[in-house]
C-alpha cells in the first residue's frame, strides 16, 4: 500500500494505492474519478504540466508566460526548460499561440498563456 | 463625470465585480487600476491550478485573468490604468473618489456606489522582526515572483524560503526550474499552510526539504546575504538553543502571510474587523457605509482565486441592487460570531430580509483539528446546524451554508464553532 496526495485539483485528496500481484492498481480515498488515472500514472509514469516564461521583444513585459499544452513525463522538466531558453518571440502574441510544436517528442506543445 | 459604480482595483475580485454589475443592468462602470494592465497578481502567477471551480478546467494565472479581461471587453465597462486612488469619501447618495494618473492628473470622480477590491500585500521582514544584519538578497516571495516571471530578473542562486504558504512553495519550484538551488523551506508551525498538492509538486518533486517547527534566528551578510541560521522551535514557538544550523545562501524569500490593504478603507471611516484586517461586511458584501461594497483579499485572504471571483461577483450583484434601490434596509441585524477554535467569519452580519434562499459563511479555524464538528448555534445556544469533518486546518478556508429557514432561528446572533464529536 502506497500513500500519496492527489494533485489533480487543489483539494489534495489522500490516496491509498495498492498494486496487486496481477498488476491491477487499486485506488482508495479519491474524492472524484480523476484521482484514479492520476494514481496509476503517478505509479507508472508520473507527469506534470510545466509552466515557465520565454523572452519576448516589444511586449509590455520582458517575459511571456508559457506552458506545456498537456502534462509531460516529469523527468523531462529540466530538458523543457533548456528548450525554452533557446527561443525568443516578438509581440504581439495571442493567448494559445503554439510556440514550439511537439516539444521533445512528448506530443505536448509549448503555448503562450496570455496576450501580449 | 458621474458613474453608477466605481471599482477600485482591477484584479480578479474587481474584474468579477464589474462584470456581474454590468450583467445585472448597471450602465456606467469604471475600474481604477494602479498597475499598467488589468489582472492584478494573476499576471505573475504563471503556474497552473486556477479555475478548477469557476471554469471547470485548470488554467494558469494569466489565462484566468485573460478570460475575465475578454469577458469585460465585450461590455461597455471603462477602466483607467496607471491610476492610483488616493481617497474615497462616504458622503451619502453621491460618493467621491480622488485619484491621480500621469495622463489626466488629479481626478475627482463621483459614483452612486463603490466596490473596494484592492487585494492584499505581503508581510515583510520588518513585520516578523528577524534579527541580524541587513544585506541585500531578502525579498518577499511575491516580489521575487514578479521579478522572475514578468520583469526577467533572476533574484539569486542559493535560496532559503521562510514560510510554507502557497507562494513560498510555488517559488521553491520556480527558482529550482530556473536553475537555483533551494536549500530548504523553513516553517515556524508544525504544519504547512500551503495546499497539499503544492507540497507534492513543488517540494517533493525536487527533493526540497520542508523544515517544520523551525525558524530563522539570524541573518548574516555585509552587502549581499551570505547565510541564515535556522533553529528548531518548541511548542511555544521559541527557538531551542543548541539546534542552530547555518545554511549558506544568497537569497531569502519570505512567504510569511498576507495583509488586506485597507488604507483607503480606514481613511474613509469604514469599520475594520480586527480579526480579518478587512472591512466588516454583511450578506451583500456591503461595508458599514451604505453603497460601499468590498470583495476578495481586501476583505479576508483567500486560498483560491475561484472563490475571490465568486465573492467579487456577489459584490457586483449587490452593488447593482443598491443602485437600483432593490436592497431592503433590514430592521434587524443578525451578528455572526466566531466561537471556540474559529478565528473569524465572513460575513460578520446578515439582514434576513435580503437573503432569498440561503447564505454561505466563510471562516478559518485556529489550528489543525481532527474529527470535529463544525456547529452553528443561535443566541440561546440551540444547535442549528452540525457538519462533521475528518480534518480541518487554518490553511484551508472552511465554508458552511445555512438555508433561510435555519437562519430564521438565529434570534439575534449565530455562533460558528468547532466542537468535539460526542
Amino acid at each position: 500500500m502506497i500513500e500519496m496526495i492527489c494533485i489533480v485539483c487543489p483539494k489534495g485528496c489522500r490516496l491509498s494505492v495498492d498494486q496487486r500481484p496481477d498488476g491491477d492498481i487499486l485506488v482508495m480515498g479519491n474524492g472524484c474519478n480523476r484521482g484514479i488515472p492520476y494514481a496509476k500514472k503517478e505509479l507508472t509514469n508520473p507527469t506534470r504540466v510545466v509552466t515557465s516564461t520565454v523572452k519576448i521583444n516589444g511586449g509590455i513585459h520582458k517575459r511571456l508566460p508559457v506552458k506545456t499544452s498537456t502534462d509531460i513525463p516529469k523527468g523531462l522538466n529540466f530538458a523543457v526548460m533548456k528548450e525554452l531558453e533557446k527561443i525568443e518571440v516578438n509581440a504581439p502574441i495571442k493567448v494559445g499561440t503554439v510556440l514550439i510544436k511537439n516539444i521533445l517528442d512528448t506530443g505536448a506543445d509549448i503555448v503562450a498563456t496570455r496576450n501580449m | 463625470m458621474k458613474y453608477d459604480l466605481i471599482v477600485i482595483g482591477g484584479g480578479p475580485a474587481g474584474l468579477a465585480a464589474a462584470y456581474e454589475a454590468y450583467k445585472n443592468g448597471i450602465e456606467k462602470i469604471l475600474i481604477l487600476e494602479r498597475d499598467k494592465e488589468l489582472g492584478g497578481i494573476l499576471n505573475q502567477c504563471i503556474h497552473n491550478g486556477f479555475g478548477v471551480h469557476s471554469f471547470n478546467e485548470e488554467l494558469t494565472g494569466p489565462e484566468y485573468a485573460t478570460r475575465y479581461i475578454e469577458m469585460l471587453s465585450s461590455t461597455n465597462v471603462e477602466y483607467k490604468l496607471d491610476t492610483m486612488v488616493l481617497s474615497i469619501s462616504n458622503g451619502g447618495e453621491v460618493k467621491t473618489v480622488e485619484a491621480i494618473n500621469t495622463n489626466e492628473g488629479y481626478l475627482t470622480l463621483d459614483a452612486s456606489a463603490i466596490i473596494l477590491s484592492m487585494g492584499c500585500r505581503e508581510r515583510t521582514r520588518g513585520a516578523i522582526q528577524i534579527p541580524g544584519e541587513r544585506p541585500s538578497g531578502i525579498f518577499t516571495a511575491g516580489t521575487a515572483q514578479r521579478y522572475i516571471n514578468m520583469e526577467g530578473y533572476m533574484v539569486g542562486k542559493k535560496v532559503v524560503i521562510l514560510g510554507s504558504g502557497d507562494i513560498g512553495l510555488i517559488m521553491a519550484r520556480r527558482m529550482t526550474l530556473e536553475g537555483a538551488e533551494v536549500k530548504a523551506c523553513v516553517e515556524l508551525m508544525p504544519y504547512s499552510n500551503g495546499l497539499n498538492r503544492n507540497i507534492v509538486q513543488c517540494l517533493n518533486d525536487y527533493n526540497i526539504p520542508l523544515l517544520l517547527s523551525h525558524t530563522i534566528t539570524q541573518i548574516i551578510g555585509k552587502h549581499r546575504l551570505e547565510a541564515v541560521v535556522v533553529s528548531e522551535v518548541d511548542n511555544d514557538k521559541n527557538p531551542i538553543p543548541g539546534t542552530e544550523q547555518t545554511l549558506e545562501c544568497d537569497t531569502l524569500l519570505l512567504s510569511v502571510g498576507l495583509i488586506p490593504e485597507n488604507e483607503i478603507t480606514k481613511n474613509a471611516g469604514i469599520d475594520i474587523d480586527r480579526r480579518t484586517s478587512g472591512p466588516l461586511v454583511n450578506e451583500a458584501m456591503e461595508t458599514n457605509v451604505k453603497g460601499i461594497f468590498a470583495c476578495g483579499n481586501v476583505v479576508h485572504v483567500h486560498d483560491l482565486v475561484d472563490f475571490v471571483s465568486e465573492e467579487g461577483g456577489k459584490a457586483g450583484r449587490s452593488a447593482a441592487k443598491y443602485i437600483q434601490h432593490l436592497i431592503v434596509e433590514g430592521q434587524e441585524v443578525t451578528e455572526i460570531k466566531n466561537g471556540s477554535r474559529v478565528n473569524y467569519t465572513v460575513p460578520q452580519q446578515i439582514r434576513l430580509e435580503n437573503i432569498s434562499e440561503a447564505q454561505e459563511f466563510m471562516f478559518r479555524v485556529s489550528n489543525v483539528f481532527k474529527d470535529v464538528n463544525i456547529t452553528v448555534r443561535n443566541s440561546e445556544g440551540d444547535l442549528i446546524k452540525k457538519l462533521r469533518r475528518p480534518v480541518v486546518t487554518p490553511g484551508e478556508m472552511e465554508k458552511i451554508k445555512l438555508k433561510k429557514a435555519e437562519l430564521e432561528q438565529a434570534k439575534g446572533s449565530l455562533t460558528i464553532a468547532l466542537e468535539e464529536v460526542v
